[in-house]
């Protein structure tokens, strides 16, 4: 009997594993892709980070001496603050505006003017999203530069007071940085939120419209309360994302000045690359991983309750 | 979550204006006003360095970059564009994203047909360990990659980079795709299997003809995140022939510019001018598979 059941699933196997097995050599060329390009290199990183080493000549193994030198670090813990900072103007004010935006756009512009019109702000405040970076970044610092066209507009409509070194005063530095961020972010959070608006059953907005809900009710109401998927999506990725935030800096102020722009990303970037402190840097960059993967397992968690709640 | 909302239908094929009945009235046009007010915000970077981009040097001297242009030449732009070699940097880019759109999408849609399809052990576990090179910061992975390419004399050469965008954007198709595989129809399939094919067969005659649609937005997108990716190639690309149009832009800053007062304003057009031909010709797919993009 036993052994009759094991012949079965044996059988059973026997047929299905050949199938199977035949669909891994798909994988092989992403897998050593994947091996050699992140894998690897994530734990070469993590071994460097353990390591006293200028990129060439010999490396001495220094055990975690260098996040020991890490949370001592003033410039470390300074980038880290900015960070925080980024993720107002990463993540906070663009999805606000995001959201007051695709309302407006969706549930105004598109039933009081035309369907065209909306479409077509959508895909103009959509695009800082996809320039590159460094192209608007350049941009913007001629645009910010003491000689450039917004002090010049300041001065011609009689504001020369407000006139600042807006990217190299270490007061206006950060504020400015965040502008063009909150420039460049707003049209992904807009895009995304709109689509989500694309799923709600417009019966909704006519009932509460006819209970003489008003524009702002229907906005709590029904918009934010049907977004929270997107809204969800949206702060997570853009929250990952202010972690990385690298070429604005590097292009608009290069960290500076005073540090008062930098980011764990440019110094990790600067100690690579510049004073050539190899181990301490690859020891930055171990910690933003670190914090990326938390921030993602969050993500996969959340996520998958929300799909198992769904189903 | 994300990869269902992207197979929703768009706005446009809504016409809600005959849903609903629209209220005439002031109130609208002001809040039109304050949206066109919003719009000039966005655009007026571009509008300035257009102004500013096509006036003498002279012009942009002795008025200021705020004033209207009182001349017309393409001065600037063709001395920014001769002295960076600016052809060659569109060519870089141009074979640097291509190829990795092209080869992104075969290594995503290989691991995909796997998973996706092939439904093999493991395949839950591959789809974790993508996200997380989705998400990795590069900074973790930009020495060992630069110490790579200089021991496999790759370095400083486009083909370091496209090895690596072509791998890091896989990961993030091969999770798209998997997801949408995973939901294939199966008769489909094992009606092409009875009638003889092989899996490589399947893969190309059936599965590829209905993913078209998919493979297409994807490929764009991968073009475009490529063409803008800047520390990677910063670092692996440092001689001027090899540089991206990206790469170019980030090492402007802080160049002598007193021969050409103007020529930030020329550099940064003609840095953007691609991406918004590529935008217009792309509109569609780029405003609405962006949710695609979403877990990136």
């Amino acid at each position: 009997m036993l052994e009759n059941q094991n012949r079965e699933e044996k059988m059973a196997r026997a047929e299905a594993s050949p199938g199977r097995a035949g669909y891994y050599l798909y994988l092989v060329p992403g897998a050593l892709g994947f091996l050699a390009i992140v894998a690897v290199p994530i734990c070469a990183n993590f071994y460097i980070s353990l390591l006293n080493w200028r990129g060439i000549g010999k490396a001495h193994f220094a055990g975690l001496h260098n996040y020991d030198l890490l949370i001592h670090d003033q410039m470390f813990w300074g980038s880290m603050i900015h960070t925080a900072l980024f993720i107002i103007s990463m993540t906070v004010v663009p999805t606000v505006l995001g959201l007051i935006l695709a309302a407006v756009l969706f549930d105004y512009i598109s039933v009081q003017f035309k369907v065209g019109l909306s479409s077509f702000m959508r895909a103009t405040f959509y695009l800082p999203q996809i320039l590159p970076v460094t192209a608007a970044g350049l941009l913007w610092g001629w645009i910010l530069s003491p000689i450039g066209i917004t002090n010049a507009v300041l001065k011609a409509i009689g504001l020369g007071a407000l006139a600042q070194n807006w990217l190299g005063d270490p007061n206006w530095a950060l504020p400015a940085v965040s502008a063009v961020i909150v420039w460049v972010q707003v049209g992904y959070c807009l895009v995304v939120f709109m689509a989500g608006l694309a799923r709600i059953d417009p019966s909704l907005y006519e009932a509460a419209e006819l209970d003489g809900a008003n524009w702002w009710a229907r906005f709590i109401h029904i918009t934010i309360t049907m977004l929270a998927p997107e809204i969800f999506v949206v702060v997570l990725t853009t929250v990952i994302a202010s972690l990385k935030v690298f070429a604005p800096i590097y292009v608009l102020t290069s960290g500076g000045p005073n540090n008062a722009t930098l980011v764990p990303s440019y110094l990790t970037y600067y100690h690579f690359f510049t004073t050539n402190r190899v181990g301490y840097a690859a020891s930055i960059a171990v910690v933003q991983t670190l914090i990326t993967i938390i921030l993602g397992i969050i993500f996969l968690r959340a996520q998958s309750r929300q799909t198992e709640s769904e189903a | 979550m994300a990869q269902d909302t992207a197979t929703l239908p768009g706005l446009a094929g809504i016409d809600r204006s005959e849903v609903r009945r629209p209220r005439r009235g002031i109130g609208r046009w002001i809040v039109l006003a304050i949206l066109i007010l919003a719009l000039l915000a966005t655009v007026f970077p571009f509008l300035v360095a257009l102004m500013n981009a096509v006036k003498t040097a002279a012009d942009y001297a002795a008025n200021g970059p705020a004033a209207w242009p009182q001349s017309f030449s393409l001065a600037t732009l063709g001395y920014f564009w001769n002295e960076t070699d600016y052809t060659r940097k569109l060519i870089n880019s141009v074979l640097i994203s291509g190829i990795v759109a092209v080869a992104g999408v075969i290594l995503s849609l290989l691991n995909a047909y796997a998973i996706g399809i092939g439904r093999v052990k493991g395949g839950k576990l591959v789809l974790m360990l993508l996200l997380m090179g989705i998400m990795v910061p590069q900074e973790s992975l930009v020495y060992p990659l630069y110490f790579m390419a200089k021991s496999t004399g790759l370095y400083d050469t486009i083909w370091s980079v496209i090895i690596i965008f072509s791998v890091l954007q896989s990961a993030f198709g091969t999770y798209l795709l998997s997801a949408v595989l995973t939901a294939f129809p199966r008769e489909i399939i094992e009606a092409a299997e009875i009638d003889g094919a092989s899996r490589w067969q399947v893969l190309w005659h059936v599965v590829v003809p209905v993913l078209r649609p998919t493979l297409s937005v994807l490929a764009t997108f991968f073009f475009i995140w490529t063409w803008n990716e800047f520390l990677l190639p910063l670092v692996l690309l440092i001689s001027n022939d090899n540089q991206t149009v990206s790469v170019a832009m980030g090492v402007l800053q802080g160049q002598n510019t007193t021969a050409q007062p103007n020529l930030i304003a020329a550099a940064s057009l003609l840095g953007i001018l691609p991406t918004i031909i590529f935008f217009l010709i792309f509109q569609r797919t780029l405003t609405k598979g962006v949710v695609v993009g979403a877990v990136k």
